[in-house]
């Protein structure tokens, strides 16, 4: 069942959509993980994607991003179709994603790590101003620029992981379990950065735990069940209703 | 005194630079590989031999100048190569077990020599001494403190190898390119999250890595005296254990490894014989000691430093993107066309087999034979590898203990070559146990690679006692052994012996059959997937894993023997060498190592593809004219190991085999009609190798 069309107010800009999922059927081998997901964030439009354990949050990240590709369906950022492109070019759309966990390059330093995606967009010239602009946004990576990224603590990893995306300034940033293992003055800071990049135009889609920080960064949330989305609705509606799921037992698969 | 043994130590230090640097170079060019692509490119060699020989042939047959032929074999040819085995074969390994690609990189080594000397007819001669490049290479030389004197060839390898080491090192720390390389060996997908396409990255880390290999094929070439690719195949190995020193993924280590090995034989050469003349036990081992110091590194780097074999797979962060492996075994229920293939293969083989016995000529009936008894040897790779899922390379050096135990009982003891196959099984059987002791913490790659090592030593070291073969009758088939007599049946007809190889083959294949149906089959069978798993329903994975190197090498011991009596001497280099035998896996792997038909089915392309399909003589028959026989025949012998070599290629997606892939995938898609709760709980312990 399609709810896109029933989701309210913005998806009017079609055109200008960051991300469209057309139908999209997708899974790992036999094991079917997202089934007819329809879903349009417009240009500067954040959406918090909420669900159960299992859910699909993270493959319906990791096909917003190009790291599983669909089944069935399309995919397309920014006007264009990458339905079968490899990641790399989603990337290259703008579409910047910090995926859930650890997701650095142990083996690289802090400094290395963050060069990667600098480099491609700012080119040598913006290196040394994009690597102070992570370092402002998160000053203990700095301190740690030399060190190897698989010896920092899980928590640095994740601003790590998140200083990389913030600083790429993309069209659509897609963060999973964002706040997870940070500690509370580094989720706020991560938020404020958040909050700028939306102002500027940036579109969101926020996997979080704490749902209530989500939804006073969202515009819209996305709730997923078993593959599916089977609801969608405004931050403050999805208030509302969100006290009744959040605290019925979790539904088993 | 000291000043004799310090110039003694100076003098072998300074021997021991020239081929140090070989090592070091090659080793640098593995790591490459390794490091950027996580491919454990056994092929290295075969891709120096590609730029060796094409070097050869354009400078010193065709006259050209030096650096037109070096820029055409070592800037053109040789990143081509790595090109074209990225882009057609690598890439699409690279979420294969890593076990795949050692397989797919095994066939390689087989397939390219043959494929560069058919492009280029060319053909290794003795006395054909490689050039090196700089005029004059091996006939100027530079005294160092009266010494030592380095050779032109020697200095310039020394050279180079530094530079380039120095170079590499430089750039993967301070260029952009390098860092991309790094984040690639990492993980792929992470890289391309940052928008980097990490196809091309690997890429041109493969064609690096293949101008290395090319460039350390010239250089290496005058240290040779003739160009033959197993001479390459056993620098690689070498410059495995220098770059095991260097946990196979620190360049400036590797480097420094080679060296090493490099100095320490140069030492061992020069004070062994000294130690020898006070210490009398030592005399009979010391000419072979050196040559087997890099095989003992290699195998103990690999048993003792746990490290190492963690140290390229430092997890990949987006690993949990991967669909779980996909399960290869389908438990194959006999259908009705089954029962008709089956008996229609067995029809044809029959019928075959008496053409054979009645009309077959002398030539045939010894082909044959020997196939037989290869084919024993190959069942054992269908217990090790189809069976328990480990690549062992050391089957050759198993059926090599079985041939030389019964010559050896034979000529001393006067004992029946019969008597003598059985004691020789037995003896294989413990050596293989007695092998898998240190090898029960290893796991898929390594237990390839430590198996070589242990070939390699039993090449270099075991073979030469007088109580194994001999000395000096090892290549020339001195070592006679004779046809056995049964009571009033006498075997020296190859008739009769064929009839009997044939016999003793119908025993083995039953008896592995059986085997792998047995409780101790399945036991085999479960640890293959997870010996983790399998442990947890009360499995002892040392045991099984015991067991399977007993068997397999009893029977390789077994096959060994019978394949020495039916040649009737042990000719242990075209048998039984580490190279050589590297071919028998392939051929199994190819047909399917999971039943015995392929172990059959190879073991008769060994030795009758050549005579029947390339030269002709089927084709001829079926003219029933051999003058009608198309032009194009009879080919190259070549194109065997060509066919098979690359054969090994669907390996990584099909490690059933060719003759099983059919089959298998009729009945995926009749397993995915009906699907069977209790098949998925096999199917998870049969996962892929
Ligand atoms: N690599 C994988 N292989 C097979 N199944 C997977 C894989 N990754 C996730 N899944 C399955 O897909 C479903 C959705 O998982 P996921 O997207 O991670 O959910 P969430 O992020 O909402 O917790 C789960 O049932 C999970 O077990
Ligand atoms: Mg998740």
């Amino acid at each position: 069942m399609g709810l896109g069309g029933a989701a309210p107010a913005k998806n009017g800009a079609d055109v200008s959509a960051a991300l469209e999922l057309r139908r999209v059927y997708a899974g790992y081998g036999p094991f079917r993980a997202l089934f007819d997901v329809n879903l349009t964030i417009a240009a500067g439009e954040a959406v918090a994607l909420v669900g159960s354990n299992g859910a699909g949050k993270t493959s319906l990240a990791r096909v917003a991003s190009g790291l599983v590709t669909p089944s069935e369906g399309s995919v397309v950022v920014n006007g264009r179709d990458l339905t079968r492109a490899p990641a790399y070019r989603y990337a290259r759309a703008g579409v910047a994603h910090a995926p859930e966990g650890r997701s650095v390059f142990a083996t690289l330093t802090v400094e290395e790590n963050l060069e990667l995606s600098i480099h491609r967009i700012r080119g040598r010239k913006g290196l040394k101003a994009g690597l102070e602009q992570a370092y402002a946004l998160y000053p203990i990576l700095g301190e740690r620029r030399q060190q190897l990224a698989g010896t920092l603590s899980g928590g640095e990893q994740r601003m790590l992981t998140m200083a990389r995306v913030l600083v790429d300034a993309p069209r659509l940033l897609i963060a999973d379990e964002l706040s997870l293992g940070l500690a509370p003055l580094m989720v706020q800071h991560t938020y404020e950065a958040l909050q700028q990049l939306r102002q500027s135009g940036v579109a969101l889609l926020v996997i979080e735990q704490h749902v209530t920080h989500a939804l006073a960064l969202c515009d819209r949330v996305v709730i997923l069940d078993r593959g599916t989305p089977t609801w969608i609705g405004s931050s403050e509606q999805a208030r509302t209703r969100l006290q009744t799921v959040l605290h019925s037992p979790p539904t088993s698969n | 005194m000291f000043a004799n043994i310090g110039e003694d130590i100076v003098t072998a230090v300074l021997q021991g630079a020239p081929p140090g640097t070989v090592y070091a170079l090659v080793a640098l060019g593995f790591v490459l590989a390794y490091k950027t692509s996580g491919v454990f490119n056994l092929a290295f060699g075969a891709q120096a031999y590609a730029s060796a020989v094409l070097y050869f042939k354009t400078h010193a047959e065709w006259g050209w100048p030096v650096l037109p032929s070096l820029a055409v074999s070592v800037f053109v040819l040789a990143p081509l190569v790595g090109f074209l085995l990225e882009s057609l074969i690598f890439r699409h390994l690279r979420t294969a077990p890593p076990v795949s690609s050692l397989v797919v990189a095994i066939g390689l080594t087989i397939a390219i020599p043959s494929i560069v000397d058919l492009a280029l007819d060319f053909q290794p001669r003795n006395g054909q001494i490689p050039l090196g490049i700089v005029p004059n290479g091996n006939s100027v030389y530079y005294p160092v403190f009266d010494l030592y004197s380095f050779s032109r060839d020697e200095l310039m390898a020394m050279g180079v190898a530094t530079a380039a080491m120095l170079a590499l090192a430089a750039m993967f720390r301070f260029t952009m390119v390098g860092l991309k390389m790094r984040a690639v060996v990492e993980s792929p997908r992470l890289t391309e999250l940052n928008g980097l396409a990490a196809d091309r990255i690997s890429i041109s880390a493969w064609m690096l890595s293949s101008l290395f290999a090319g460039l350390a094929g010239v250089l290496i070439a005058p240290r040779f005296p003739t160009l033959a690719p197993g001479r390459f195949f056993d620098i690689v190995v070498v410059a495995i254990a220098a770059a095991a020193v260097g946990a196979l993924v620190s360049l400036p280590r590797a480097y420094i490894g080679g060296l090493a090995l490099g100095v320490a034989i140069a030492l061992f050469n020069t004070f062994i014989p000294r130690w020898a003349n006070d210490h009398s036990w030592l005399r009979p081992m010391q000419n072979n000691i050196t040559p087997a110091l890099p095989f003992v590194v290699l195998f103990l780097v690999l048993v003792f430093m746990p490290g190492l074999r963690r140290a390229r797979f430092a997890a990949d962060p987006l690993a949990g993107v991967d669909p779980p492996p996909r399960s290869t075994v389908i438990p194959a229920p006999i259908s009705a066309s089954e029962i008709v293939r089956r008996t229609l293969g067995t029809t044809l083989l029959v019928v075959t087999l008496i053409v054979l016995f009645t009309r077959g000529d002398s030539a045939f009936l010894y082909l044959a034979g020997q196939g037989a008894a290869l084919a024993v040897v190959y069942l054992s790779i269908t217990i090790i590898t189809g069976l328990a899922g480990h690549i062992s390379l050391c089957q050759g050096s198993f059926a090599a203990v079985g041939a030389f135990t019964t010559y050896q009982l034979a000529a001393r003891y006067d004992t029946s070559v019969l008597v003598g196959a059985v004691a020789g099984a037995l003896v294989a059987a413990a050596v293989g146990a007695l092998l898998s002791v240190p090898l029960i913490r290893l796991s898929g790659v390594w237990i390839a690679i430590a198996t070589l090592a242990f070939a390699f030593f039993f090449d270099a070291v075991m073979v030469k006692f007088s109580w194994t073969g001999a000395p000096s009758g090892v290549a020339t088939g001195d070592l006679v052994v004779p046809r056995p007599v049964i009571g009033p049946w006498d075997m020296a007809s190859d008739k009769s012996f064929l009839a009997f190889l044939l016999a003793v083959l119908a025993i083995a294949t039953v008896a592995v059959m059986l085997l792998s149906r047995s409780t101790t089959g399945r036991m085999l069978r479960a640890t293959r997937g997870s010996e983790i798993a399998a442990q947890s329903i009360g499995i002892s994975p040392t045991r099984a894993r015991v067991l399977a190197f007993s068997l397999a090498a009893g029977l390789a011991g077994l096959g060994g023997a019978l394949l020495v009596i039916q040649q009737e001497s042990v000719n242990y280099d075209t048998n039984f060498a580490p190279f050589a035998a590297l071919f028998w896996l392939v051929l199994v792997v190819t047909f399917g190592a999971r039943a015995p038909e392929g172990a059959i089915a190879g073991a008769a392309t060994f030795t009758l593809f050549d005579k029947v399909v390339l030269q002709g003589t089927f084709i001829g028959w079926l003219l029933r004219s051999p003058d009608r026989v198309p032009g194009l025949l009879p080919v190259s012998p070549k194109w065997r190991l060509v066919l098979f070599g690359l054969g090994t290629i669907q390996y990584a997606s099909h490690p059933e085999g060719v003759l099983e892939m059919a089959r298998a995938r009729r009945n995926r898609r009749r397993a995915e009609d009906d699907d069977h709760d209790d098949d998925h709980v096999e199917l998870a312990l049969e996962a892929s190798v």
